[in-house]
């Protein structure tokens, strides 16, 4: 009896790594390690709080803030001051932030990081990237292992509520990938009885479902890369996400595939902060209206999302 | 604690952990028969089948079963075709989808599982005497018949525990499933994570839990039958 125990037991502790080799186990540790964190931004927004030179530079409200942190609390304006940041960005999205094969990192996401980073007062050699997986962006920010977020972050209500953004620095909206070929496939309205493809756990598939076509059936796998090559093969007939998604994901085969372009939501792309670092999120709008005032923007946007025919929009209002 | 989740009407948590179990059944009747057909391979006297299934457990045992679970979908099902399911043109394909998923993934898990329930197959028999199998030969028996009449009978009952925790190493890998999109309890825990990020340790909780409470009997009521059906030597 004792040895069955025992076997109990250790499935039982076997559990926390319960979603096998994916990554919730690691983000559990979440909550216990905010505590303090939050505590200690609520204790400082007691205090006055002491104007430093980056909240002078006009950045706009941000309204998902609620308490004010003084410069000197915020963690991005006091790793920029010393030099470093670590930025984490996506490492899978063509286009938008992508690890190259030879250890250099391309894409919008990674181009406004770098901006926000040079207008913050760090120089390349002071960043340091770190994979922001979509599950893992609120956990790496709790516990302060990323500085701020630059990965097709999304601003939601919910996440609002764990998390600052500044922002957005870029609006995106769901769309539809298909092959080159395809004709019947015009919007998501015509998606009944069609195989759509996304990523476990993302909500875009599931929008589809509830708003356009109820009898739509939804596969996921684990990536997008995943999904665009059940697209080639034509066990889905189309794959949802982000139109600037699609669209990095067209560009790496040219010919073969298309974006719709009827986008049928906004997206509002935003910076993913620590809560409550106000003074944080203001030099961050502020760096990204700057960016749009001097160009870097559109030329960040033309150099990477550009060739696969995207077409450039209008820069977003910050805040 | 927030467990609002649990009553939702969006996320169906009982029939989420249902399907984890359809997977454990069927994977694991699959594992079994699968398991039990290499042993009998890897101690048979031709050296042909001997070699295959040598060959067979070590290289399948040793790959990740994430890895062979995509396999099944983007290698065995995408690339070469391979149909586990009808697709009726005209009718919507979500049942299609879920049969085709569902039985590529217990497809996948009956190939990986099966090579450690052969092991352990192979370890009970190893607990036989040599005399017994010897004393069958004698009496004019073909080598099918002694291991099935004499040998495997024996060896089953010998290990009933290490079996049971290869169901229940089963039971957990059933959450690599997600991956392909069967909807089991991972992939629930994964979309309630996305939606319902706020509520991260009630979520955990209730799915941890949910694992505990399936593998649980499955130990302690395995580890009785083990002791019961023990061979006395």
């Amino acid at each position: 009896m004792a040895t069955t125990l025992a076997a109990g037991v250790a499935a039982a502790l076997a559990l926390s790594a319960c979603g096998s080799d994916s990554t919730p186990a690691a983000t559990t540790t979440a909550p216990a390690t905010t505590a303090p964190a939050s505590s200690s931004a609520a204790a400082s927004s007691e205090a006055p709080t002491s104007a430093g030179s980056e909240t002078s530079s006009g950045g706009s409200e941000t309204g998902s803030a609620t308490g004010s942190a003084s410069a000197g609390d915020s963690k991005v304006l006091t790793d920029a001051a010393a030099g470093t940041l670590t930025i984490g960005i996506k490492f899978d999205q063509p286009g938008l932030g992508l690890l190259q094969p030879d250890g250099s990192y391309a894409g919008f996401d990674v181009e406004v990081a770098k901006g926000v980073a040079k207008e913050l007062g760090v120089e390349e050699s002071g960043i340091t990237f770190v994979e922001a997986k979509s599950a893992e962006r609120e956990g790496l920010i709790e516990r302060g292992e990323v500085d701020f977020i630059v990965a097709t972050y999304s601003i939601t209500d919910t996440r609002k509520e764990k998390v600052n953004f500044a922002g957005p620095y870029f609006i995106a909206h769901q769309d539809l990938l298909v092959k080159a070929d395809n004709t019947d496939i015009t919007g998501p309205e015509a998606m009944g009885g069609k195989i759509l493809c996304s990523v476990t756990g993302s909500t875009s598939a599931q929008k589809v479902k509830d708003t356009y076509a109820a009898d739509v059936a939804l596969q996921e796998f684990g990536t997008y890369s995943e999904c665009v090559e059940n697209l080639r093969t034509g066990v889905v007939e189309a794959v949802t996400t982000d139109d600037v998604i699609l669209a990095g994901f067209a560009a790496q085969s040219p010919g073969e595939f298309k974006v719709v372009g009827n986008g049928f939501s906004d997206e509002n792309y935003g910076i993913g902060l620590a809560k409550g670092d106000t003074a944080g999120t203001e030099a961050i709008n502020a760096a990204i209206e700057a960016m749009i005032a001097d160009g870097s923007w559109a030329k960040a946007l033309e150099d990477t999302v550009g060739p696969s025919g995207y077409t450039i929009p209008e820069p977003p209002t910050v805040g | 604690m927030d467990f609002s989740f649990l009553s939702d009407p969006r996320y169906d948590v009982l029939g989420a952990f249902w399907m984890t179990i359809q997977l454990t059944f069927w994977s694991a009747i699959g594992s079994f028969v699968l398991g039990v057909l290499l042993a009998g391979m890897r101690v048979c006297p031709v050296p042909i089948m001997r070699g295959f299934a040598t060959a067979y457990v070590n290289i399948v045992r040793n790959i990740p079963l994430t890895v062979i679970i995509i396999m099944m979908s983007q290698v065995l099902y995408s690339q070469l075709g391979l149909m586990l399911a009808v697709r009726e043109p005209g009718v919507n394909p979500q049942g299609f989808l879920n049969s085709q998923n569902f039985r590529l993934a217990v497809l996948g898990f009956i190939l990986y599982t099966s090579t450690f329930v052969c092991e352990a197959v192979r370890s009970g028999i190893n607990t036989v005497p040599p005399g017994q199998a010897e004393a069958a030969r004698a009496i004019g028996l073909k080598f099918t018949q002694v291991l099935r009449i004499i040998v495997l009978p024996q060896a089953v009952r010998a290990v009933i525990a290490p079996l049971a925790s290869v169901l229940i190493a089963l039971t957990k890998n059933t959450t690599v499933a997600s991956a392909i999109g069967v909807a089991e309890a991972s992939l629930l825990m994964n979309t309630l994570f996305e939606n319902e990020a706020d509520k991260f340790l009630a979520i955990f909780i209730v799915f941890a839990l949910g694992f505990v409470i399936l593998t649980l009997p499955v130990g302690l009521i395995l580890g009785w039958v083990a002791k019961k059906a023990a061979v006395r030597r």
